[in-house]
């Protein structure tokens, strides 16, 4: 004789601890089991798209900041880049150079964030997401002597950036960056075979690569799921051709193939950040560019390897001093959707491991 | 007359004890945390942040105490006490030095393991009885939990049972020449892990997993009723720190037979008892949770055999050496390492995905 | 045959996890008896105006991406501008700095000190008297650094050392 059950509904409503940011999850359960599951979202929307065709180009840099809020600089470059590419301004090289120095350090603060949280979700109790804020903290420190704020920076302009670094940037970058890998050899000391870890994340919300493809998913979580598609190496912006690195990518596309695929990309992003200060070289950070940038009619797409994904820019002009169009091409949103298939099947815990492994901010998200 | 007397004397010590050890376990965790994560932790209130938990104790006796309308009210009143009392009635037994006991049982250990099973029906109250679905799966996690680990436990505490050949925890003490936790280290290991289970304590802490279900079966209680969970909780770490060491660290003897007297027995029973607390510490700090199906596997299939292998080789040791030679000591630490490599060659959690 | 999953990672965690507890001094900083200092050019919570230098152009006021800064101004004896209200919304503010940047003769500035919590709302309008620098409005160096000379070096959590034992052990019973 069979019991009859029932499904439950629960609501893992926009105040929960563990989804970061205001996120909604309605996930049906059968017993602990999750048979359906609704995202809602749109909490955070503040109408950036719609605030743009108000502003001129200048005035919505600092608004480009609040969209991923933890990856700062990786927003206002994506920007930038676009808006260079629609009224053609070239950029000193030694502006090259300190945008790569600043996505990459970008990139690292984010995934400490990324993996922190990661592991926090799994139950560890904070100590390991302290000990990456320690390394985070010291990042945000050289953020703060560079632009002055330590966590929407507003620092790359049309045409480089805003002004050089001090002098005491550079001593103290390569102090961190020659004592940092011992810092991750120590994350993977105290997590990399640890075998509760393994046996939480390992094998739980695959995504397969035919669906990856499909939906247009990228940044690490494509990589873990085998797609080698990183934009640095396939469409090189900035100078990116110049450095010599390599692309992390996962085989199973779980969520432990995420957690290692940010790792290595940390150590990649020291390698990378190394070559960058010793080919830095002496020059203009800005070049001239008028007060009031108005670009020719058209439409242009700046994409970057941002570190949740790849950040796209679309921007439409007419010829005026502000954006007719802009939109942005959000990649926690298009790695989103891939949620539901990642966690049917699977139980209400791992529903929350497995959104803490794709890593979204909910500022990209609703825009 | 004289035996009145001395119960309710003792009576009268051991819950002021146990109040005020409650408070200092509260602040040995959360500045111990807080050193594991390199920060100081408390150290506003009082000197060193010593007076923290009085602090909470008037926070939370002043907040207003609310009931679900639509639960159970009954049931939801009862909750906390059942879970608080029996984590004070273990402490009735346990033998602070020669002669410092409430009443000398006979059947001591077995006393202490059918009190400990009480708080279960506690906890599924509490969930029931909060009218929250949140609660209800936290309550119904809970009973699975600590019903399935309790059966290592007492396999493992058969053990030692066997070793000494009493069930009377004074007798436990006074024949362990050799600490247990030397001669029987596979029981020690599935003891701390059936205690930890009992005890909601990370790794199996999922009841309280503030990420996944709020704050489980005790997400609707609040006030005075709130302040009896926490405490119900820290109480019963400090009943199982006082049985760990009366089982398998000797008590309140010294090393080498040193014989001592009131004030030094007493404190180095204590210092071992905050030994054991601070190991609980030291897992909690580091190692994250396990879902609740590689919780139930890890019992059934993992920690069940391995006692059943413990149980069976003391016995048989038991038998052949009765007065348990030190050599015993390096035998048994090999047969440990032997068990738990081969066991978790074949241990795997099994569980996954279902099909939808 | 691999006997790789017996406990060996959790042990290796657990190693690590006790050598932080043992031998780390804290990371944290005893505000606010404790302050460290902010870089130079911190853009901080509140604006400097130097009413000396200041033509009421109004570009500041066009390069706010919010429109925060309201100057009525008008004309004053020899035929300049004379600022009648010159007010900015510390409120709706967001310090991204536009301002300072764009203004030609550099008369506003971004302040440093950022202990500047009010009761009310209202109170983060401030007009041209509490704008001015005072001993308790300091600007800060960004975009200026003729500023820098005054303002004490950042500390950085990257220069203090915290391997080892060689720094003053703060971990323990510091109160």
């Amino acid at each position: 004789m069979m019991i009859r059950t029932e499904p439950v509904v629960i609501n893992m409503g926009p105040q929960h601890p563990s989804t970061h940011g205001v996120f909604r999850m309605r996930v049906t359960l059968d017993g602990e089991v999750i048979i359906d599951m609704e995202p809602v979202f749109g909490y955070l929307h503040r109408g950036i798209e719609k605030l743009a065709e108000s502003r001129t180009y200048t005035q919505f840099i600092p608004m480009t900041d609040r969209l991923d809020y933890l990856a700062s600089m990786s927003n206002n470059l994506g920007y930038v880049l676009a808006v260079e590419k629609l009224a053609g301004i070239s950029v000193p090289p030694r502006a090259e150079y300190l945008r790569v120095i600043m996505a990459e350090m970008m990139r690292i603060s984010s995934h400490l964030m990324a993996v922190g949280f990661f592991i926090n979700d799994c139950g560890a109790l904070a100590t390991p997401l302290l000990y990456m804020y320690r390394e985070r903290e010291k990042l945000l420190d050289l953020f703060e002597m560079v632009c002055g704020q330590r966590l929407t920076y507003n620092y790359m302009r049309f045409g480089g950036v805003s002004h050089d670094v001090p002098p005491e940037f550079l001593p103290a970058l390569k102090r961190f960056v020659a004592e940092m890998p011992g810092f991750i050899d120590e994350y993977d000391q105290l997590l990399a075979e640890n075998e509760i870890l393994l046996v939480r994340a390992q094998g739980v919300g695959i995504l397969p690569r035919e669906l990856a493809l499909n939906a247009s998913v990228s940044g690490p979580v494509a990589r873990a799921s085998g797609i080698e598609w990183d934009i640095r190496r396939a469409d090189p912006y900035l100078v990116y051709d110049k450095f010599d690195f390599d692309i992390p990518t996962g085989t199973v596309g779980d969520c432990y193939d995420r957690y290692r695929v940010r790792i290595l990309e940390m150590r990649q992003s020291l390698r990378i950040l190394v070559q960058a200060i010793e080919q830095l070289p002496e020059g203009p950070v800005r070049s001239e560019v008028p007060h009031l940038v108005r670009p020719p009619e058209g439409e242009a797409y700046g994409h970057i390897e941002a570190p949740k994904g790849e950040l796209g820019f679309y921007l439409v002009s007419d010829g005026s001093i502000a954006p007719y169009r802009c939109h942005i091409r959000a990649p926690s949103f298009i790695n989103m959707t891939t949620l539901r298939d990642m966690v049917l099947g699977w139980k209400l815990a791992d529903a929350i491991i497995i959104f803490g492994s794709i890593d979204i901010v909910l500022g990209e998200v609703d825009r | 007359m004289m035996d009145w007397l001395h119960w309710a004397i003792f009576t009268g010590i051991i819950l002021v004890f146990v109040l005020v050890m409650v408070m200092v376990l509260i602040m040995i965790e959360r500045r111990g945390i807080a050193r594991f994560q390199l920060r100081p932790g408390p150290n506003r209130v009082g000197p060193f942040g010593a007076l923290q938990p009085v602090a909470d104790a008037i926070k939370v006796l002043t907040k207003e105490d609310i009931i679900p309308s639509a639960g159970d009210k009954w049931v939801h009143w009862m909750a906390p006490v059942i879970v608080f009392v029996p984590a004070f009635m273990i402490f009735a037994v346990v033998p602070f030095q020669k002669g410092a006991i409430l009443a000398d049982l006979n059947i001591g250990i077995l006393y202490i393991i059918a009190i400990s099973s009480v708080g279960v029906v506690g906890v599924f109250m509490a969930g029931w009885g909060s009218n929250n679905k949140y609660s209800l799966i936290g309550a119904m996690r809970a009973v699975a939990q600590m019903v399935s680990y309790e059966i290592p436990l007492v396999l493992s505490i058969v053990g030692v049972v066997l070793a000494a050949g009493a069930l009377s925890m004074t007798t436990i003490v006074e024949n362990q020449s050799i600490p247990y936790i030397l001669l029987q280290p596979l029981g020690f290991l599935i003891f701390f892990l059936g205690s930890s289970a009992e005890l909601n304590r990370t790794p199996f802490d999922l009841l309280e997993a503030e990420s996944e279900i709020v704050a489980g079966y005790h997400t609707e209680y609040s006030g005075m009723k709130f302040a009896l969970f926490y405490l119900g909780e820290y109480a019963h770490a400090l009943a199982v720190a006082a049985v760990t060491t009366v089982l398998f660290l000797g008590g309140w003897k010294l090393p080498w037979g040193i014989i001592s007297d009131f004030p030094v027995a007493f404190i180095w029973f204590m210092a071992k008892m905050v030994a054991v607390f601070l190991l609980f510490l030291w897992v909690r700090a580091t190692i994250p949770r396990l879902r609740v199906d590689q919780v139930m596997a890890f019992a059934w299939k993992g920690l069940f055999p391995l006692a059943l292998a413990n149980m069976f080789i003391i016995a048989v040791e038991v038998l052949i050496w009765p007065n348990t030679p030190w050599p015993l000591i390096l035998v048994n630490f090999a047969a440990a390492g032997v068990l738990i490599v081969i066991w978790s060659r074949f241990f795997h959690t099994g569980g996954g995905r279902v099909e939808v | 045959m691999r006997f790789d999953h017996y406990g060996k990672g959790i042990a290796k965690g657990m190693a690590l996890t006790l050598k932080h507890a043992l031998t780390r001094s804290n990371i944290t900083v005893r505000y606010p008896e404790e302050k460290l200092h902010n870089s130079r050019r911190i853009r901080g919570p509140e604006l400097v105006w130097d009413p000396e230098r200041c033509t009421v152009c109004a570009t500041c006021a066009k390069a706010c991406p919010q429109g925060n800064i309201t100057i009525v101004s008008s004309i004053g004896p020899d035929n300049k501008y004379v600022p009648e209200r010159f007010e900015i919304d510390h409120g709706r503010c967001m310090f991204d700095g536009l301002c300072v940047e764009a203004c030609p003769f550099e008369a506003l500035h971004m302040g440093r000190e950022y202990e500047r919590g009010t009761y009310r709302r209202g109170s983060l309008v401030e007009n041209k008297e509490q704008l001015e620098a005072s001993d308790v409005r300091h600007p800060s160096a960004y975009f200026r650094p003729e500023f820098e000379a005054e303002i004490p070096e950042q500390t950085l959590l990257v220069n203090r050392q915290i391997r080892g034992t060689k720094t003053r052990r703060r971990g323990w019973l510091s109160p």
